[in-house]
């Protein structure tokens, strides 16, 4: 992957100039399919829109020392890497790659989660505390199980490349691992039952609680961001492998929505559930995925062997 | 340039009137009003079409919504929470107590009514209000708000500061 190509995915295509407006999408489909839900008519097509620039228009206060200048950074840092992330998503057929860019996208995954926890603790409120102590107890069960399921699909076709893992062919064992992502994302993503850390009602805004104007709208786009990395991972493997450009990216957009639906509709049906019946969650579901992994992996060769 | 910044301004002017989100403030009420609002937000009447949301923080809110007489003990919290909330901002008194401290009035308990200690743009009259007057009340702070900010671009007051101004909007519903 050369420079040019970098930037163009970086900037246009799967980056900055789709994420943006993908996220904001996003955000206002989770809004409205919530609303549909519960038989409301829901927000504007245009509300993610208005909040963003009307947060940007709006005053933050004054934070002085090492602490505001870390405040101020840690959503940047998250939009940074989110988007670094979207733009890393193989969508187009043949865009180049570099031998260990999965890594890089997990990493990149992971970091808004880190910057929220770190945005919490900074701030020095006692309710931003709490949300990023649960955001991390969260992250360290949740982690398990979805790093658990792309590795095993990754180290089965012996390679940790982007472009390999698009190209997978539709195996038992790429099932099982879509189906242990999805069950990870309402917890990367902090929707119901797993919305622990930003619990409304609860711990007012969690490791928000004390961010205002300008940053909570970095926040917002962040969130949307992760939305179109996360939804953009399951869309990656799903997708068939399509050679033309322009279709390609629309089956992965199309994958993406569908994700997102599916997420919401969940999110609104269900209820917050406890920090420790989360844990107890995700490490049981840590145990059901590795037992299915270890029976995938004994049975194929054997039912290749036997194979008449 | 004069056209872009123009074009920004009144683009900024648009969407704070259109995403107003709210900050509820309960300084003594009986709880009623507190229900009313939260109805405002229910598949009936559904406010979220108009953009609102109710936030947790007040760092987040543009619109504080105050119920209740205002208490003695509350005076403090009410001018802290006036003071976190960023601005530009708009204060949205609900029910007939922040008015006029209604059947509480010459109690020795109470410090009000509402606007002895902030700026109040907008009341919403009733014992309790119906969900609806409180959305045209929200609506109403909304437009207040947003021209005023548009008024005073350069001269955003500065935030975690008790209240000082004496610039009332006085609207009556």
């Amino acid at each position: 992957m050369n420079l040019t190509t970098a930037l163009a995915r970086f900037l246009i295509f799967p980056g900055l100039l789709f994420a943006v407006p993908a996220a904001w999408f996003f955000l206002w489909v989770e809004r409205k399919a919530v609303a549909l839900m519960q038989g409301r008519v829901g927000p504007p097509f245009m509300q993610p829109l208005f909040d963003f620039v009307k947060l940007l228009g709006k005053s933050t206060p004054p934070r002085s020392g090492l602490a505001g200048l870390l405040m101020r950074a840690w959503p940047l840092i998250a939009v940074s890497a989110a988007a670094g992330a979207v733009g890393l998503l193989p969508v187009l057929p043949a865009s180049g790659g570099f031998e260990g860019d999965l890594i890089l996208l997990l990493a990149l995954l992971e970091l808004p989660s880190m910057c929220i926890i770190a945005a919490g603790f900074s701030s020095r409120s006692i309710f931003g505390e709490i949300g990023s102590a649960r955001e991390a107890v969260l992250s360290v069960s949740y982690n398990v199980v979805f790093l658990l399921a792309i590795v095993s699909v990754a180290a089965s076709q012996h390679t940790f490349r982007l472009e390999a893992m698009a190209q997978l062919p539709s195996t038992p064992l790429l099932w099982i691992g879509v189906l242990a992502i999805l069950v990870c994302l309402p917890a990367k993503l902090h929707l119901n039952p797993f919305s622990l850390p930003n619990a409304e009602q609860e711990i007012y805004s969690g490791p928000m609680t004390e961010y205002a104007g300008p940053e909570l709208a970095m926040w917002e786009l962040s969130h949307g961001l992760e939305w179109v990395a996360a939804t953009g991972l399951v869309a990656t493997l799903v997708a068939p492998h399509i050679t033309i450009g322009w279709l390609a990216a629309c089956v992965f957009v199309a994958i993406s929505f569908a994700v997102v639906l599916l997420l919401s509709v969940i999110a609104s049906a269900t209820a917050r559930i406890a920090i420790d019946s989360t844990v107890r969650f995700y490490w049981q579901c840590t145990l059901i995925f590795a037992g299915l992994v270890a029976v995938v992996a004994i049975s194929t060769p054997l039912l290749l062997r036997f194979r008449p | 340039m004069g056209e872009t910044m123009n074009l920004w301004k009144r683009m900024m002017c648009y969407c704070r009137r259109r995403s107003p989100w709210l900050f509820h403030m309960n300084s003594g009420s009986c709880n009623g009003c507190d229900i009313e609002l939260v109805a405002s937000l229910t598949p009936r009447y559904d406010a979220e079409q108009l953009g609102v949301r109710l936030e947790g923080s007040p760092r987040h809110a543009d619109i504080l919504c105050i119920t209740g007489p205002v208490t003695r003990n509350a005076v403090g919290a009410i001018k802290t929470v006036y003071g976190q909330v960023c601005g530009p901002k708009a204060v949205v008194a609900i029910g007939s107590c922040p008015a006029t401290t209604n059947v509480f009035i010459d109690s020795r308990t109470l410090d009000g009514p509402l606007d002895k200690h902030i700026p109040v743009d907008v009341y919403v009259p009733g014992c309790p209000p119906r969900p609806d007057a409180i959305i045209q009340g929200v609506a109403k702070a909304a437009a207040i708000l947003a021209e005023r900010a548009a008024r005073n671009e350069s001269a955003i007051e500065p935030v975690a500061e008790p209240a000082t101004e004496s610039t009332t909007g006085e609207v009556q519903q």
